[in-house]
C-alpha cells in the first residue's frame, strides 16, 4: 500500500515504528500535489518549506518518544483559517496579499499536536458558494470527474483529500460547506455542534452559523482530528466551556438499539432516485447493525433555505464591512475621495457572488425591511430549531441525504443563484439549529459518489461518529479511489 | 418582492460597492429572484415565536480587565496599503 | 432668547469613557497619548477572524452608573452592531446597544441659581445608558491631501448616557453636565478629563413656541467643555429662532461647534438616510446580570454626592453652601473628614480652613486637593494648635502661609518664628497698662461713653504683643482695666 492510502491511525503507527519519517511522508504528499494538483486546483498556496520544517520538528519529537497520535501527519488547511506568516486569502482577491500576524486557534492546536501543514486549500470566495466556482483562484475540479464541481465551499479541502493530496483537511460549514462537498467526493465530513470548535482566526462568513470541522477518508480519521480541534477557547465568546468527549474511544461501540429517524421532508420530491436508492440501502445497513428506524417530521425544514438566505447574507454583509482597503486587503489605485476608496476597493476586491450576498444582506437589514425579513427569519429559525428538539425527543440520530444528487458539471448553475442555493436544502437546517451533522459515503450513482447525512443532538458528535464508523465497518464505499489518483 | 434598479443602486451605495451601470439591471433581476424565494417566509406562522439570534442558550462570558496585548504595530502595518508615521492614510476626509 | 414666547427643548447625549485598563472587547491598553496605533491589536483594528470578548469591569462600571442614577439595570441586555463606513471605525460597524441597553430610565437632580442667592431644584430624566466601543481618531492636520488614522482610542469602553428632553436652557444643560461629570468621577468609572475626550457631549436642541409640540431638532457635536456647551446651545437656540422667525425651517441635521467662532455649522450631509442596520452582534452572547451580581455592585457603591452632602450638613452642622463645596469631589470630602478627625477641632472651623483658606490658596497656585502641598494631617496639626490655644486664629494664617511655602509643619514653624500665643496674664496686663498710659485722651472719651473705642485699645494692645496675646484673655483684662 502507498503512504497516501493509509488511515491516520496507520500513518501514526508507521511514524512511531519508524517505518517512514514525517519528512518522507510530507515529501510524498508534496510530490503528489506537484503531479496532480494542476488538474484539480485544490490548493491556493502550497507551503513546502514550512511543511518540511514542521515535519523535521515532528520527527525530532517522535525520535524523543514524544508527540501525539497526530504528530508528523500532514494536512491541508482551508484558506479561511488565519496562518501567521502564510497568506490567508479566503478565496478572494480582496485578501490576495493578506498575511495575518496571528494563527487561528485550530491552526495553533493542530500545529501544537505536531501536524504538518501542506498548504492552504482552495475554497469559494469567503465560503460563499456550493460549487467552488466563486474562488478568485479559479474553480476546483472533482477528482471523480474533473468536468464536475467538487461542491463547496470547502471544495479544495475535499478535492485534496479525495485525490490523496492530503490525508485529511480542515473545512468550515455555514450551510453545508463541509457535508455537501464531502458527499460529492466520497468523503466523510463532520460539522460539530456550534461552539464546539473555536471560531477565533477563522474568517467570518455568518457568525451564528459558521463552524469549523474536518473532511477525512473515514469516520475514524475524522474523529481523531476533530478531537484535537475541539475545545473551549477563551478568545471566542461563542465557544462552549464543556469538556470534549472521547470521540475515538466511542467508535467501536455497538449501535444496537440506536434510534434513527428519517425525516419525511428529506425524502420528498427533488431527491434524485439514484441518491434515494443509495440512502435506502444505507438504512438497511443500519438496521442490520441493530439500529431501529422510524419516520420523523421536521415540518419547517422546507423553510430552511429562505431562512438561511436572510440570516447568512445579513451577517455576511456586516462581517465583510471591515474589508475597506484601509488597514489591509485590496485597495483600489488612483482614488481621490474616501467614498471612491471604499466603493472601488470593495467593488474590485469582491467577486459577484459575494457582492450579491452583501447586497441582499444590506437590504434585509435596512430600515423598513428588518422586521419583514431579518426578524421573521429569526423567528422561523426558532421553529426549525424546535423541530429538531422535538425529533431528538424520539430518536438519537436523524438520517437523510446530504445532497439531492451527484456533483453537477462546472458552469451548470453558476449563472442562476437561486438554483445554486437550493443545493443546500438538506444541510442548512443543522446550521440554523446549531446541531452537529456529518456526511459519509453511501454508494455511487452513475459512477459518482452519493453522500448520506447524519444529524445528532447538541454535543452528540461521539454518537454520530460511532454510528458512521460502524457503518463503515459494514461497507467499503469510503475505501474507493477516484480513477487516476490512486 | 422585486428590487428596482434604483433600489439596487441605493443598496450598493449603503454597502459601498461600486456598481457599473451595465450591472444594475442583472443585479436587480438576480436579487429580485432571491427575494422572491425568501418571500416564502411571509407565509410562516410565527405569532408569539421568540426570534432566535443564536443557536446556543448561553450568556456572555466576561474577561478580566487586564492588558494582554503588546504593541505589534509593525506586524499589523506590514501589510497595510498606506501608512506613514504609524498612521493609516486615507484620502482627505472633509468634514 | 429673542422673545419670551419661545422655549428651547434640549436633550444631551454624553459619551463617558470608562476607566478600564484594557479595551472593552480585547486586551489592548487604553492609556491616553500613546504613539499612533501602538495600542491597536487585531480586535481593535478589525482584522479578519478575530473575535470580541467583553471586559467584565466595563460591564461592572456601566451597572454602577445605572444604580447611581436610580435606574433599572437590565437583567438581560444585548450588543448590537451599528453600521456605517468611516475610516476611524475599523470594522464598518460599531458594537453598541440598541433595543436592549444595560441601563434603563433613571434621573439626576440638578440645582440652579435662582439669581437671588437661592437655588432651584430640577430633575432631569435619563432615558437610558448603553455600553459601546469608542472610535479611533482622524487626524486631518498633518497632511494636505490625506487623513491619518490613529486607532488607539478605538475599542475604549464607553457608556452613552442619553437624557430626556427635559432641559430648557443652556444653564440647565451645564448644571446637568456638571452634575453628571461629578457623579461619574465620584463613582470612579471615568477620569472626567474633558480635554482628553473622556467625557464628551452632543446636544440635541430644538425650539418651540410655549405650549406647542416639539420642533425639529439639530444635533451639535464636538462640544467638549462646559463653557462650549453653554455657548453652543445658546447659539443654536438663537439661530433656530431667527431662522423660524424669518420664515425658514429647521432641518434635522448634525452640526459642528466651532470654539473659535462660538458658532455651530452644518456638517456635510453624510448620508441621505443614516441607515445603521442594527442587528444583534452574533459574536457576542446576551449579557445576564443576576440579582446577586447587581446586589454586589450596589453594596460597593461609594457614598454619592447628595448623600454625602446631607450627612455633612447633619453630622458636622455645616451650611448647605459649605457642605456642597466640600463634597464637590470625593477627594476633597475625604480630605475634609480626615482633617476633622485628626485635629479634634470644631467641624465648622475645619470647614472654614479647608473650603476658604486651603481651596483659595490651591486655586492661586494652580493645584488641586490631590496635589495640595499641605496634607490633611499637616492642616490638622495646625488646627490642633488653635484648639489648645498655642496660637490664635490670626497667627494661624501666618503659620498656614509658611506651611504652604514648605517651611515645615505647624509646630516647627510656630517654634521657629516664636509665634506661641501669650496667655500669661501679667504680661498682657503690662501691655494694657502701657497702652492706657500712652492714650489718656482716648481713655477719657471711652469712659465718657464712647464704647466704640474699645476696638482701638484692642488693636493697640495686640500690636504691643506682636499679635500674640490670647484674644479672649486680652478682651477680658482690657475691659477690667478700662473700667478703671
Amino acid at each position: 500500500m502507498s503512504l497516501h492510502e493509509l488511515s491516520l491511525r496507520e500513518l501514526g503507527e508507521g511514524l512511531r515504528a519508524k517505518k517512514f519519517s514525517s519528512r518522507e511522508l510530507t515529501q510524498h504528499y508534496l510530490g503528489r500535489i506537484g503531479r496532480h494538483d494542476p488538474a484539480l486546483n485544490s490548493y491556493i498556496t502550497v507551503t513546502a518549506d514550512r511543511a518540511l520544517a514542521q515535519a523535521d520538528a515532528a520527527d525530532a519529537r517522535l525520535a524523543a518518544g514524544q508527540g501525539s497520535a497526530l504528530t508528523g501527519i500532514p494536512l491541508a488547511q482551508k484558506d479561511i483559517f488565519c496562518t501567521s506568516g502564510v497568506r490567508t486569502s479566503c478565496g478572494s482577491k480582496m485578501l490576495d496579499k493578506f498575511i495575518a500576524p496571528y494563527d487561528a486557534t485550530i491552526v495553533r492546536k493542530l500545529d501544537g499536536a505536531g501536524m504538518v501543514m501542506l498548504g492552504k486549500a482552495n475554497m469559494d470566495e469567503f465560503a460563499m458558494g456550493s460549487s467552488n466556482e466563486t474562488s478568485f483562484y479559479g474553480p476546483v475540479k472533482n477528482p471523480w470527474d474533473v468536468e464536475r464541481v467538487p461542491g463547496g465551499s470547502s471544495g479544495g479541502s475535499v478535492a485534496a483529500v479525495a485525490a490523496g493530496l492530503a490525508p485529511v483537511a480542515t473545512a468550515t460549514d455555514t450551510g453545508g460547506s463541509i457535508r455537501q462537498p464531502a458527499a460529492l467526493t466520497n468523503l466523510t465530513g463532520i460539522k460539530p455542534t456550534y461552539g464546539r470548535v473555536s471560531r477565533y482566526g477563522m474568517i467570518a462568513f455568518a457568525s451564528s452559523l459558521d463552524q469549523a470541522g474536518v473532511v477525512a477518508r473515514s469516520a475514524e480519521d475524522a474523529a481523531v482530528v476533530l478531537q484535537a480541534m475541539s475545545g473551549f477557547d477563551p478568545l471566542d465568546s461563542t465557544s462552549v466551556e464543556r469538556p470534549v468527549d472521547d470521540y475515538v474511544g466511542a467508535l467501536g461501540a455497538s449501535i444496537r438499539g440506536l434510534r434513527i429517524g428519517l425525516p419525511k421532508e428529506y425524502f420528498a420530491e427533488g431527491l434524485d432516485p439514484g441518491a434515494r436508492a443509495c440512502i435506502e440501502a444505507a438504512v438497511k445497513v443500519f438496521e442490520g447493525l441493530g439500529a431501529s428506524v422510524r419516520e420523523v417530521s421536521l415540518p419547517n425544514a422546507p423553510l430552511s433555505v429562505p431562512t438561511y438566505y436572510v440570516v447568512a447574507p445579513a451577517e455576511a454583509s456586516s462581517n465583510l464591512a471591515r474589508f475597506d482597503g484601509v488597514r489591509y486587503g485590496h485597495r483600489a489605485e488612483g482614488v481621490h475621495t474616501l467614498e471612491e476608496l471604499y466603493k472601488r476597493s470593495r467593488g474590485e476586491g469582491f467577486g459577484a457572488e459575494v457582492q450579491r450576498r452583501i447586497m441582499i444582506g444590506t437590504y434585509v437589514l435596512s430600515h423598513g425591511y428588518y422586521d419583514a425579513y431579518y426578524l421573521k427569519a429569526q423567528k422561523v429559525r426558532r421553529l426549525i430549531y424546535d423541530d429538531f428538539r422535538r425529533a431528538f425527543g424520539e430518536v438519537d440520530l436523524i438520517l437523510g441525504p446530504t445532497a439531492q444528487s451527484v456533483a453537477i458539471k462546472l458552469g451548470d448553475k453558476s449563472d442562476d443563484p437561486v438554483a445554486m442555493y437550493l443545493n443546500d436544502i438538506y444541510t442548512i437546517a443543522a446550521n440554523l439549529a446549531g446541531i452537529p451533522a456529518m456526511s459519509l459515503p453511501a454508494g455511487f450513482h452513475q459512477d459518482l459518489p452519493i453522500g448520506l447525512q447524519l444529524m445528532g443532538n447538541f454535543f452528540d458528535e461521539g454518537r454520530m461518529l460511532n454510528a458512521a464508523h460502524q457503518y463503515q465497518q459494514a461497507t467499503d464505499f469510503h475505501k474507493r479511489w477516484p480513477k487516476g489518483f490512486a | 418582492m422585486s428590487l428596482s434598479p434604483e433600489q439596487v443602486k441605493q443598496v450598493a451605495h449603503l454597502a459601498r460597492l461600486s456598481l457599473p451601470p451595465e450591472k444594475v439591471e442583472p443585479y436587480a433581476r438576480q436579487l429580485s429572484n432571491i427575494l422572491e424565494m425568501v418571500g416564502q417566509l411571509s407565509g410562516a406562522a410565527t405569532d408569539g415565536v421568540q426570534p432566535m439570534a443564536h443557536p446556543l442558550d448561553m450568556v456572555q462570558r466576561l474577561r478580566p480587565d487586564a492588558v494582554s496585548e503588546e504593541n505589534r504595530r509593525d506586524a499589523f502595518q506590514a501589510i497595510a496599503p498606506a501608512v506613514e508615521n504609524g498612521l493609516y492614510l486615507v484620502p482627505k476626509v472633509i468634514e | 432668547m429673542s422673545s419670551t414666547t419661545w422655549e428651547a427643548v434640549i436633550g444631551l447625549e454624553v459619551h463617558c469613557q470608562l476607566m478600564t485598563k484594557s479595551k472593552i472587547f480585547s486586551g489592548a491598553a487604553t492609556a491616553y497619548g500613546a504613539e499612533p496605533n501602538t495600542q491597536a491589536d487585531g480586535v481593535t483594528l478589525g482584522f479578519p477572524g478575530v473575535l470580541p470578548v467583553l471586559n467584565g469591569d466595563a460591564l461592572r462600571m456601566a451597572v454602577t452608573f445605572g444604580l447611581a442614577v436610580g435606574a433599572e439595570v437590565a437583567e438581560r441586555c444585548v450588543f448590537a452592531r451599528k453600521h456605517y463606513f468611516y475610516p476611524d471605525l475599523p470594522k464598518g460597524y460599531q458594537i453598541s446597544q440598541f433595543e436592549l441597553p444595560i441601563v434603563g430610565k433613571g434621573k439626576l437632580d440638578i440645582e440652579l441659581d435662582d439669581g437671588h442667592g437661592g437655588v432651584i431644584h430640577k430633575t432631569i430624566g435619563i432615558t437610558r445608558a448603553h455600553m459601546e466601543e469608542d472610535a479611533g481618531k482622524s487626524l486631518h492636520e498633518n497632511y494636505s491631501d490625506a487623513t491619518g488614522i490613529d486607532l488607539n482610542r478605538a475599542g475604549t469602553p464607553l457608556i452613552e448616557i442619553v437624557s430626556e428632553p427635559d432641559i430648557r436652557t443652556a444653564q440647565e444643560a451645564v448644571a446637568y453636565l456638571k452634575k453628571l461629570h461629578q457623579l461619574v468621577v465620584y463613582l470612579g468609572i471615568c477620569d472626567g478629563n474633558m480635554q482628553e475626550g473622556s467625557f464628551r457631549c452632543d446636544a440635541n436642541v430644538s425650539v418651540r413656541r410655549k405650549g406647542e409640540p416639539f420642533g425639529t431638532r439639530t444635533e451639535t457635536k464636538n462640544v467638549n467643555s462646559f463653557r462650549y456647551v453653554e455657548k453652543a446651545i445658546e447659539f443654536e437656540i438663537d439661530r433656530q429662532i431667527r431662522e423660524i422667525e424669518s420664515g425658514g425651517e429647521i432641518i434635522q441635521e448634525t452640526r459642528l461647534f466651532n470654539p473659535d467662532t462660538g458658532e455651530t455649522k452644518s456638517m456635510r450631509v453624510k448620508e441621505n438616510s443614516n441607515d445603521y442596520r442594527y442587528f444583534p452582534d452574533p459574536d457576542l452572547l446576551p449579557i445576564v446580570c443576576t440579582p446577586e451580581y447587581i446586589a454586589d455592585i450596589r453594596g460597593k457603591l461609594p457614598e454619592l454626592p447628595e448623600a454625602k452632602r446631607a450627612r455633612f450638613e447633619k453630622d458636622y452642622g455645616l451650611s448647605a453652601y459649605d457642605a456642597r463645596t466640600l463634597t464637590s469631589s470625593r477627594e476633597l470630602a475625604a480630605y475634609y473628614e480626615a482633617v476633622v478627625k485628626a485635629s479634634g477641632a470644631e467641624a465648622k472651623l475645619c470647614a472654614n480652613w479647608v473650603a476658604t483658606d486651603l481651596l483659595g490658596a490651591l486655586n492661586k497656585i494652580g493645584k488641586d486637593i490631590d496635589t495640595s502641598p499641605i496634607s490633611s494631617d499637616a492642616l490638622a496639626g495646625m488646627l490642633k494648635r488653635i484648639v489648645d490655644k498655642t496660637i490664635s486664629g490670626k497667627i494661624a494664617k501666618e503659620v498656614f502661609e509658611a506651611m504652604l511655602a514648605g517651611e515645615g509643619d505647624a509646630d516647627t514653624i510656630i517654634k521657629a518664628k516664636g509665634l506661641v500665643q501669650i496667655t500669661d496674664e501679667s504680661a498682657i496686663v503690662k501691655a494694657i497698662e502701657d497702652v492706657i498710659a500712652k492714650n489718656p485722651g482716648q481713655l477719657a472719651e471711652y469712659r465718657s461713653g464712647k464704647d466704640k473705642l474699645f476696638g482701638f485699645f484692642v488693636g493697640q494692645a495686640m500690636k504691643a504683643t506682636q499679635g500674640k496675646a490670647n484674644p479672649d484673655v486680652l478682651n477680658r483684662l482690657l475691659k477690667e482695666k478700662l473700667a478703671g
